[in-house]
This record gives C-alpha cells, structure tokens and sequence, in this order.
C-alpha cells in the first residue's frame, strides 16, 4: 500500500522477508509441491495435477468473484446459494441452446449479485447481513424452483455437458475457463481504472468518496462480478453432475473466503488480489490432494486439518503484518 | 465489513426511540402482530400445544443466540456455534458411560475450551471475529465426527439422560426452562453486573474503553467462551431430544438463525448495544414464521424468502441512525 520510499538498496534477508510476507501462499505451494513430489510418485504427473485444478476450478472460480468484494471491504456470502440457483437456470433454459443456459445460468446469479450491491450501497446495509440474507433467499429460491428435487440435464444438451467435461486440446474445459477468468480478473484490478478504483475503495472508502470517485458503483458492480463468477461455477457444476441440484454449493462461500484469505488478500479490503487468491485457491487443493494420497487420513481429520491450517495461515499473516509495521 | 464508516449521528432524530437499535419494542411489536394473525387465521395455531411446541422449538435458537448476543455486542460474530453444538452432543454421547454428570460436564467443558480458544486468538493474535470462527466452523464440524467414532451416528441409551430434552417441569418442557433462566441470566448480567457494562462499552469504543480501565481482552474472551458454553448447552439438549449424536447434523446452519435472531430483535451488529429480551423474541418471531407456514402447508422455500426480508427489514431500521 504505502510506497517505500527509496532508500539504501535493501539487503538479501530483507527482500526475502518482504516475499515471504507478500507471497507466502506461493512459498507454501512450492514447499507443498516439492513435498508431494518427494513422497509421492504419482503426484507430479500432469494428470494429477490437472485433476486437482479441475476438480477446484469451481470454487475458484466462486473465490475470483469473491475476491473483488473483500477487496473493497466487503464480503458475499450468499455465492454458494447463487450458485445452486444459476444451475437450476441452466437445466431450465438448456433446450434453448447452450448458450442461452449459460447466459441464463450467469445473467440470474449477476442480477441476484445486483440486488446485493443496491441493497450494500444504496439502502447502506452491512455486506455481512444482506448476503446472509440473500443466502437463505436464494436457497429458497433454488428449492422452490426445483420442488426440493435435482433435475437433470436434458440428454441432448451436450453443449453444456461439454462445458464441465469436454477438453480443449489437453486441458479440460473447465481449467480453460479458471485460468481465463483469473487472466481476466487479474489484468482487471491491476491494470484498469475500475480495478484501482476497487482498491481505493477498499483502502479508504470515505477518502475515495472524498477524491469523487462513485464508491456506490464500484461496490454494486463487486457485488455483481461475485454473484456471475458463483453462476458460472454453478453451471460448470451441473454441467459435471449432469444435473442441477437444489443444496449443490453449501458452505462453498466458505471454501471460497479460506480461499481468499489463504492467499492473502486481508478481509478489511484495499490489500491483495486475483493472482492471490488462485494461489490460495491451490495450495488448499493440493494440500487435500496430498492427504487424499497420504490414505490413513479420514475425511473427517481433513476438515480438522483444513481449519487448523487456515488458523495457522492467518496467525501467521498477522504476525508478519505487525512486524512490518512496527520495524 | 465495510458500511458506511461515517458515524456521525445526524439522522438520529428522524428515528422512533422504539426503532432505535438496543431497543426490543420493535420487534416485540411485530411478535405480538404474528401471533394475533395466526390466531386469528391459522387453524389450530393458538392451543396449548402448539405453544409448548414454538417454545420448545425455539428453546435451543434462544440458548445460542444469547450468546450471539454477547458476542455482537463486543462487535465480533461468532459462525463456530453449529459446529459446538455437534461437538458438545458427540463428547457426551461417546462418554455417557462414565455415568450422565461427568459425561455432561467434559462435553460442556469441551464447549467452553473451543469458545475460549475463539476468544484468544481474537484478542491476542487480533485476528477478525469472521476469520477465526470460521476456522473452527470448519475445524470442528471434522473434530466432532472424529469424536463420534469416525463419523458415526452415536445412539444413547440412558433415560436420566433424556430428561434434557425431552423431560417436563410441570408442563414447562425442560429446553425451554433451561433456555429461559440462562435468558434471564445474561439480561441480568448485561444489566447490572460489571460483566455488562464492560462488555458494552468494549463493542462501543474499544479504544477509549481500554483508556478508561476496562478489561477489554478478559471481556471479549468471556463473551466467546460463554457463547461456546452456551452452545455446549444447546447441543446436549438436541442429542437427548433426538436419542443419539449425528455429527453430521447437529446445529448445522444455527449459527444463521442465531445472528437473525439477534439482529430481529434489535441488537446492533456494529457493537455497543444489545437487547437479551429483544434476541428471546427475534428468535420467537423467527419460530412463529416457521410453524405456522408449516401448518399452513406453504412450501419450506417461501418461509426461507420470508425470513430473508425480515431479516434485511431489520437492519434496514437499524442502519438509519448512522446516516
């Protein structure tokens, strides 16, 4: 945030400190890796390592849009219910042609996000509350739509079915539209007005309120840039499933803000983003990979694991932090 | 969370003292008006039973959200009660051989110990309230099942047990004694002991409670440790209630019903102030909604649409003083 001015070049042990604090998700992951490489022979096969992108192309995909609106201080968690509702769109409008499920699918989950924007910065209500509010809503919305049942995909939309599981060359689809998503989103924060608008928002909003920027647009269009990233996750999902199901996503948005805190962009906004968070989004995968190979780990060890280990991160975040700003 | 950090208080005049956030007369307001309708207009809503019914359903939200409460009005959240719950309800089943006292004390301090961890690593690593419960959310959802014999559902045999959740005291079903003397007990605490001027003034301003000499990280740390208590107490009711410990469900999601209830009934989530009684009857409001669209027969997603508009119709009223 604050530029360092220019002084003495700083030394070897400095600059390691400096990435350690800004990119410690990046050196886990490489300690992750090297870990299971060591250990492991079947971990650094492409196949492997495709696998555990793919399978968490979802939620990152949720922890891109995620990540726009803690950037501004905010945070969504209605996304996992989203994302339920933008499947059962999908499966709805699918005889229309694929794209029309997926503009459907995305287009109901950016207008749901809308709603959450005008209600955060036009009626001023906390993030927290409208979004949990906008969870349950949302939850009915996908139960109601669906009579409480999942609802498959009509067999001859194998447009949409190629979406979750098709390949583009050796890539499968689904890892294609993570990296573009988070291509896109990163060149977005870092290089564009909106991106840096996002930031100051986020770092100071009466200042960028202030300085005349239109903080209640920056905030709406967060919150509409969340709620299309969890429908396109959520038609990816009922693309792989092959079928849109009324409780898929529960609890994603609290996979997706592990994600994002992992990484380490900081939940009081202004500091972090995309690149970040798909650190983050992998290193939690690969660390389930590795305990999913490990094999005498039980799956309930793992959510024990995977809390303790987000514990650990931001413990160790917060140290770092204050030791920068106190030296 | 962001909102508008402005605090200047310019509108607060244009708000009724009895909308005013730490006020309950809104929402008790709005009680009186759900019950009066469905009395009027849902069959066989206003018996004895289904009074007894509401109650006790509504007991364990109560128990929770007491101490969502306390923990509100310090301007924290606390999103680990659910997994609590599972944890406390696992603890006493496995150890119920011990004999039902020393299986019920461990579970509760089992409870305790998780609260209290919350409430350290909140004060003395000072990270965000959101942040470090929603890694023992997380955490100990999987510690409650690794308790439950990997994941298993746990059944009880022992009817001293039971009497917990499904006993009577005269015609008072044991929950809702419970939930109602530990309601009393915090608006007490809140109230008249030192306990709850520390904890008000510490949501408030914690800067400036800090320079007037409130033990402000020994207060915090009390109100997560006496929400994870509470926690503890509401899940030792559902696993007796329901005769056997399911680690996998046990107060799944009640940490959203607990925050609607406080917010319903008037506490501000910014901290500062908060209103036991205003949370007893947010959590009633909420259980009325849900019984009588049972009754009514309207589908289970229409009263989860309902809850969300009361729920954002609340907060609405209680923004309006910080304009």
């Amino acid at each position: 945030m604050s530029q360092a001015l220019p002084k003495t070049a700083p030394s070897f042990r400095e600059r390691g400190l400096a990435v350690l604090r800004h990119q410690g998700a990046l050196v886990a992951l490489v300690v992750a890796l090297a870990f299971g490489f060591a250990r492991y022979g079947a971990f650094l096969t492409s196949e492997n390592l495709l696998n555990i992108v793919r399978q968490n192309s979802m939620v990152g995909l949720v922890a891109l849009g995620m990540t726009f609106v803690i950037l501004t201080g905010g945070i969504d968690l209605s996304v996992g219910a989203v994302l339920a509702v933008a499947g059962v769109a999908a499966v709805y409008f699918a005889k229309f042609g694929t794209l029309a499920a997926i503009a459907a699918g995305v287009g109901v989950a950016a207008l749901i996000g809308l709603v959450n924007g005008l209600l955060i910065a036009k009626a001023r209500i906390q993030p927290f509350i409208t979004t949990l509010a906008m969870m349950i809503a949302a939850r009915g919305l996908a139960l109601a739509a669906t009579g409480e049942n999942s609802i498959p995909l009509a067999p001859g939309a194998s447009g949409l079915a190629w979406l979750g599981r098709g390949e583009i060359g050796p890539l499968p689809v689904p890892v294609v539209l993570l990296l573009l998503a988070f291509a896109t989103g990163w060149v977005v924060l870092r290089y564009t007005r909106f991106g840096r608008h996002v930031y100051a928002v986020g770092d100071n909003m009466d200042a960028a309120r202030l300085l005349g920027l239109k903080v209640d647009r920056v905030l709406v269009i967060t919150y509409v840039v969340s709620g299309a990233f969890a429908g396109l996750a959520g038609v990816v999902l009922t693309s792989r499933l092959g079928a849109a199901q009324p409780v898929a996503g529960t609890g994603w948005e609290l996979d997706a803000i592990a994600a994002v805190v992992v990484g380490g962009t900081v939940l009081t906004g202004g500091q972090g983003g995309a690149g970040l968070t798909l650190t983050g989004v992998l290193l939690l995968g690969v660390i389930l990979n590795l305990l999913n190979l490990e094999g005498t780990v039980s799956p309930w060890w793992q959510w024990v694991i995977r809390g303790a280990f987000l514990l650990a991160v931001v413990v160790v975040q917060g140290r770092m932090q204050r030791a920068a700003s106190n030296g | 969370m962001t909102g508008p950090s402005s605090a200047v208080s310019l509108g607060a005049s244009r708000i009724p003292g009895w909308l005013a956030p730490g006020s309950a007369s809104g929402a008790l307001i709005a009680l009186i008006v759900l019950v009066l309708l469905n009395s009027f207009f849902t069959p066989n809503f206003a018996t004895t039973s289904n009074f007894w019914n509401v109650l006790l359903q509504a007991s364990q939200v109560v128990l929770v959200a007491v101490g969502m409460t306390l923990v509100i009005a310090t301007g924290g959240i606390d999103l680990s009660v659910g997994s609590v719950m599972a944890i406390a309800g696992s603890v006493a089943a496995v150890q119920l051989g011990l004999g039902i006292v020393p299986a019920t004390a461990i579970a509760l301090a089992a409870a305790t110990l998780v609260g209290f961890v919350n409430g350290t690593l909140i004060t003395r690593d000072r990270i965000q309230p959101i942040v470090v419960t929603l890694a023992t959310l997380i955490a100990g959802r999987g510690l409650a099942q690794v308790i439950s014999n990997d994941g298993q559902l746990v059944p009880i045999n022992e009817p001293g047990f039971e009497i917990l959740g499904r006993g009577h005291i005269g015609p008072v079903p044991t929950p809702v004694v419970i939930a109602l003397l530990v309601a009393a007990a915090a608006a007490f605490a809140l109230r008249a002991m030192p306990f709850g001027r520390y904890l008000l003034s510490a949501g408030g301003n914690p800067a400036a409670a800090r320079l007037a000499g409130v033990p402000v990280r020994r207060t915090l740390i009390t109100a997560y440790t006496l929400s994870g208590l509470l926690a503890g107490v509401a899940g030792l009711i559902e696993v007796s209630r329901l005769g056997a410990s399911d680690a996998a469900k046990v107060g799944v999601n009640i940490e959203l019903d607990a925050i609607a209830a406080v917010v319903v009934g008037g506490t501000a989530l910014t901290g500062g102030r908060a209103t036991i009684f205003g949370t007893v009857v947010g959590a009633l409001i909420m259980q009325v909604i849900a019984t009588s669209f049972n009754m009514l027969l309207v589908p289970y997603a229409w009263s989860l649409a309902l809850k969300a508009g009361i729920i954002l119709f609340a907060v609405y009223l209680q923004r309006a003083k910080r304009v």
